[in-house]
């Protein structure tokens, strides 16, 4: 059985075709070419699928892509769209990215979209969150080179970006 | 890994969930999908026809008049009940157990209706609604009946529901005047309980008036460990009752249904079960006694 079905996915409108067992990893990655989730364990417990899904972090190995019609999903690259939507072309980091990079976050890098996804959505819950909190809302995001540590100083780093990109800005910042 | 082909069809009410059952012989019923998914990628698991629950009537938590119950929708998130303070005031224990369950991703996506028709016998929430002393809520083509928590788990991945029956919501008296507690060993593999015990204790002057202690993990299914139950009742807290209550976790677990594997044998999580169900129930009357209700 096949399925007419709409993503919108980082902002912008997709249709296509799926099967009804089609994975939303697979429609992502394969029809759409968004290559931010990555195919790790397939049994839902790495995270290395992880997207937003209507702003929560789900595994997208674990979701029919027909399960998602008319939802809007947001994979790691979409997370600097987000942040620069005036020209939406993902081309600057998000905080959340760039003190992934200033950290050390990554080394290999295959859990690392995952990673974004998933601190995403702690951040947007929580916007100082402690860094046993953060190891908890990242249990579910297997990373086998870091050890975690700067992962986590990653996360806490992003946290103080963005609470200061909330307080009123005194001068023209950012703007080229 | 993919799913073996299927049809999907979305139900956006019960009453259309139930007629696509009836139609549909070989079908599965999708909630969250975390169970089911994962096992018709890895497990052999091919339904021909799966009904996808798409019900907004059975997602979140109706409040009965007063506290005096509960009824959470079976398509409410684990995230969905960890968020939620009313939760907390009538229904802690079913919280504490939603807030342990797999990962962030899991419990944002992950509802508590699927996970007890599942019936893994390693779930929090088993544990949780036994203790809670709830009631599931089931619908079938010929009407709703009700089926007490402790008459629902039948074995591993068996439970109540017949053919053709949905599980629409979980009814949960309210708990005030106790204290509860959910703790759980993790397995080291499947991010399951290894053991995972949920204790509800009503204590009043220091005296055990009403305890309910269940666990997980242990045997086939979630269980009352009804031996711990009575050694609590009447009993005074402190003076080492607790720990003679836990030396009975075992007492009524029939030694043939003990889960064993290679992380955890049988005799293991019996150890285990022991010093979680003391931990437990400790922890269950101290918050009976720092509500400052029951002394």
């Amino acid at each position: 059985m096949e399925h007419d079905i709409t993503l919108t996915v980082n902002g912008r409108e997709e249709s296509l075709t799926v099967e009804s067992r089609t994975l939303l990893v697979h429609a992502l990655r394969d029809r759409l070419d968004y290559t931010g989730p990555n195919v790790g364990c397939e049994s839902g417990k790495c995270g290395a699928c992880t997207v937003l899904v209507d702003g929560d972090a789900v595994k997208s190995c674990t979701l029919l892509a027909v399960q998602c019609d008319g939802s809007e999903v947001t994979t790691a690259a979409g997370i600097a769209d987000c942040a620069t939507s005036e020209n939406g072309d993902g081309q600057e980091l998000a905080p959340l990215q760039q003190a992934f990079v200033e950290e050390h976050g990554l080394q290999c890098g295959y859990c690392t979209p995952g990673i974004l996804a998933t601190a995403e959505d702690l951040l947007a819950e929580e916007s100082d969150p402690d860094r046993e909190t953060i190891r908890r809302a990242l249990k579910g995001n297997v990373c086998r080179c870091t050890g975690y540590q700067h992962v986590v100083d990653a996360v806490e780093t992003a946290a103080e970006y963005r609470r200061a990109d909330d307080e009123p800005v005194e001068s023209g910042e950012a703007s080229d | 890994m993919f799913p073996a082909r299927f049809d999907y069809y979305r139900a956006e009410n019960v009453d259309e969930a139930l007629a696509l059952l009836d139609e549909h012989e070989d079908a599965e019923v999708l909630a969250g999908g975390h169970s089911l998914v994962p096992a018709m990628k890895n497990d052999g698991r091919e339904p021909a026809v799966v009904v996808d629950l798409d019900v907004d009537d059975l997602r979140g938590l109706d409040l009965g008049a007063g506290g005096t119950s509960v009824t959470v929708g079976a398509l409410t998130t684990y995230a969905d009940l960890a968020a939620d303070d009313r939760l907390a005031q009538v229904a802690p224990v079913v919280q504490d157990a939603a807030r342990e369950v797999g990962d962030r991703q899991i419990r944002n996506r992950g509802t508590i209706g699927g996970n007890l028709a599942t019936a893994h016998p390693a779930a929090d929430p088993p544990a949780a609604v036994l203790a809670a002393d709830a009631t599931l809520l089931v619908q079938g083509r010929d009407g709703s009946r009700r089926v007490p928590a402790g008459e629902f788990f039948e074995g591993e991945g068996e439970t109540a529901l017949a053919a053709g029956e949905i599980l629409t919501g979980i009814e949960i008296p309210g708990q005030q005047d106790v204290g509860t507690a959910y703790h759980r060993r993790t397995h080291s593999a499947t991010g399951y309980a290894l053991v995972g015990v949920a204790a509800v204790i009503s204590a009043v002057q220091g005296t055990v008036l009403d305890a309910r202690v269940a666990a997980t993990g242990v045997v086939d299914r979630a269980v009352r460990l009804s031996a711990v139950e009575d050694e609590l009742l009447g009993s005074s807290v402190g003076g080492g009752s607790i720990e003679a209550a836990a030396s009975e976790a075992g007492a009524e677990l029939d030694e043939d249904r003990l889960r064993s594997d290679p992380q955890a044998s049988g005799e293991f999580r019996l150890n285990l079960l022991e010093t979680e169900v003391e931990r437990t129930v400790s922890d269950a009357v101290d918050a009976a006694e720092s509500d400052g209700l029951g002394f």
